[in-house]
């Protein structure tokens, strides 16, 4: 007998989605508020492992085609790139600018959120690397 | 200038990084880990010539002042480490292109190569403690993936054991930098030294020093070698070759620099325990490697002789014992690296590494036995080789300052080895030949070239003593004089 799931994957694609968001902003508010790249990875890993959870992993394989061994990878090199691309002027440092937008305002622009970036993607990668090759049969 | 340091750590990391991409691509892997290591190698040799010429380099990463952030500091005890870490990796990785096999490479064996080699050579150049503990497990991740990949029966169960003990042991390390970051307010090795010269080095600090002496001494199998034997047999020998040749020897240099650098006060106490616990290590590592009859086990015993060694040796806490002992740590380096490499060859082609099983194969492959024969005399520290000059320093001290003991195990204990490594000398090369070149398991093409290498250099480094010994001074000259590493990196100037 197929059980049927239509409650909890009717309530996952709408909690996916307050999930994803509230991973965005743990990632931007991590300059000034708690949060950053770290937890807003597990964050968004949370989701997609969701996803996961009320699919099957081929439906969701699908409608996410990312390889996430690859994600480690790219997230990495964006982390080492800001490091070293700013390397010209002989410190290996983060900068900052303020930056007017015409719509939003005066906003802070920092290379650290490049850097958390990396580690956004570093994290999601790792975490589903992990939790897709154990659930996977061997 | 001084922003070349970061480059030792950026290249492989790249390389590393870069090879994740390309995983089934195997002959752009090969190439690029090997043109990746040799640019940094000729990095390393420039800023060794920099660092001999201008004195100890410092990088504030961040462009923050030093006790503030993290300092990557370029004295010439670390830079040595660095260039031998280099020229072990570079042979390894010439012997595992012929040995490591398609499945291996497939799986991110060059990613995980590199990634270990940013936390070796991490671990030499920082000038921070808790940083020191991030390169370290850097380091220790990619061996624990190194060990285990390829899944054999025997690699999952010596994995096990190696993970457990390395993780019991990194987490007393984490324990060790939360009490002395209590007593200092400081993670700087720097910064930590003048606070405890300034507060004089009580009590307390010395049991945080001798809880430090623990974790690093688990990490370089001194005395706490239990582990060893074990995992170093499991993996193929051209990652046994890595793990022999660096892995120890990143544990001993962090006993060498914490204790000649930050725990210096308290000499009675903590480098009488570091000299008992180097003679006892070399007395049980030399029993081991007369004991067995295992070709494996004997070379990895011969691992923790050489540990004991070069701890008593440092132990003596002169200027020239501690010369001594960087020579010999360098000297150990590419000689340990030569063993595995030559052992691996010799359990290739007879299938075996029972000692009993093999015989004669000298008569058809003679270099491979001519330069078994000089690592082994090497290995003992036969003068015109280069295991003589950091024994003959030792030994000389140890008589000098009455360290008695030291100087008659070391030499004992230098006959216990050249028994040991002579005797798979014999029992391999020597007597009737029983394999036909039809019936060998690999061919020794293509591998006697990492070989070659090793030779000459040990060859080179013993007669071109006088040329090596300027650099060798120059790092224990930081290591006996702890101002010169402070003030350059708190960069005090008169």
């Amino acid at each position: 007998m197929k059980a049927n799931d239509v409650i909890l994957q009717t309530v996952t694609k709408v909690v996916s989605f307050i999930i994803l968001s509230f991973a965005a902003y743990l990632f931007f508010a991590g300059h000034h508020d708690p949060g950053g790249g770290f937890i807003g990875g597990l964050v968004t890993a949370s989701a997609l492992v969701l996803l996961f959870l009320a699919f099957d992993i081929r439906t969701i394989s699908n409608g996410i085609p990312i390889n996430y061994r690859l994600l480690v990878g790219i997230g990495l090199a964006v982390s080492t790139v800001t490091a070293v691309g700013r390397s010209y002027d002989s410190r290996f440092s983060h900068t900052f600018e303020y930056v007017d937008f015409p719509l939003f305002g005066e906003i802070e622009l920092a290379t650290s959120v490049l850097f958390e970036l990396g580690v956004v993607l570093t994290v999601v990668g790792g975490t589903l690397t992990i939790i897709l090759s154990i659930s996977e049969d061997v | 200038m001084t922003n070349i340091i970061i480059l030792l750590l950026i290249i492989p990391l790249i390389t590393g990084l870069v090879l994740i991409f390309f995983r089934k691509h195997l002959r752009l892997q090969r190439w690029t880990s090997l043109i990746s290591l040799i640019i940094n190698g000729i990095v390393a040799v420039v800023v060794i010539q920099h660092v001999h010429n201008q004195g100890t380099q410092t990088l504030n990463l961040g462009g923050w002042e030093p006790p503030f952030g993290i300092v990557i500091v370029a004295d010439m005890l670390a830079m040595l480490l660095v260039l031998a870490t280099i020229i072990v990796a570079i042979t390894c990785l010439l012997y595992a292109f012929k040995t490591i096999g398609e499945e291996r490479e497939r799986f991110y064996f060059y990613t995980f190569f590199h990634f270990m080699l940013v936390g070796v050579m991490g671990s030499f150049l920082t000038g921070d403690l808790f940083n020191l503990f991030v390169f370290f497990e850097v380091m220790l991740l990619s061996s624990y993936v190194l060990i285990s990949l390829g899944g054999g029966k025997r690699q999952l169960r010596e994995s096990i054991k190696y993970v457990l003990v390395n993780i019991v042991s990194s987490m007393f390390f984490l324990v060790a930098i939360g009490y002395l970051y209590g007593i200092t307010g400081t993670l700087n090795f720097a910064h930590m030294s003048m606070r405890i010269a300034e507060a004089g080095q009580d009590g307390l600090i010395t049991t945080v020093a001798i809880f430090l002496m623990l974790v690093f001494a688990l990490k370089a199998a001194l005395l706490m070698y239990f582990w060893l034997p074990g995992p170093y047999g499991a993996p193929p020998m051209a990652i046994s070759a890595l793990f022999a040749a660096l892995l120890t020897k990143v544990g001993s240099y962090a006993i060498f620099r914490m204790f000649s650098l930050v725990f210096y006060h308290q000499e009675g106490m903590t480098h009488q325990i570091l000299a008992w616990l180097g003679i006892i290590t070399m007395i049980l590592g030399a029993i081991g490697a007369v004991a067995h009859w295992s070709l494996r086990k004997i070379l990895a015993y011969n691992v923790v002789v050489a540990v004991g060694f070069m701890v008593a040796g440092f132990a003596i806490f002169t200027t020239t014992s501690m010369a001594g002992s960087v020579f010999y740590i360098v000297h150990d380096m590419l000689v340990k690296a030569l063993l595995f490499i030559l052992g691996g060859i010799m359990i290739g082609l007879t299938g075996t590494d029972k000692l009993r099983e093999m015989s004669g194969m000298i008569r058809n492959h003679a270099a491979l036995g001519w330069m078994f024969f000089i690592a082994a005399l090497a290995l003992a520290g036969v003068p015109p080789l280069s295991g003589f000059m950091g024994k003959l320093l030792v030994l000389h001290e140890a008589i000098g300052e009455g360290f008695y003991v030291i100087a008659a195990v070391g030499l004992i204990t230098s006959l216990m080895v050249l028994y040991s490594v002579v005797k798979i000398f014999i029992n391999g090369f020597w007597g009737e030949n029983q394999l036909s070149v039809e019936d060998e398991k690999m061919s020794t093409k293509g591998a006697l070239l990492p070989c070659a290498i090793l030779t000459v250099l040990v060859i080179g480094m013993g007669v071109g003593a006088e040329f090596v010994s300027p650099y060798i001074m120059q790092a224990a000259e930081v290591m006996s004089n702890p101002s010169l590493y402070i003030d350059a990196v708190m960069q005090i100037t008169e």
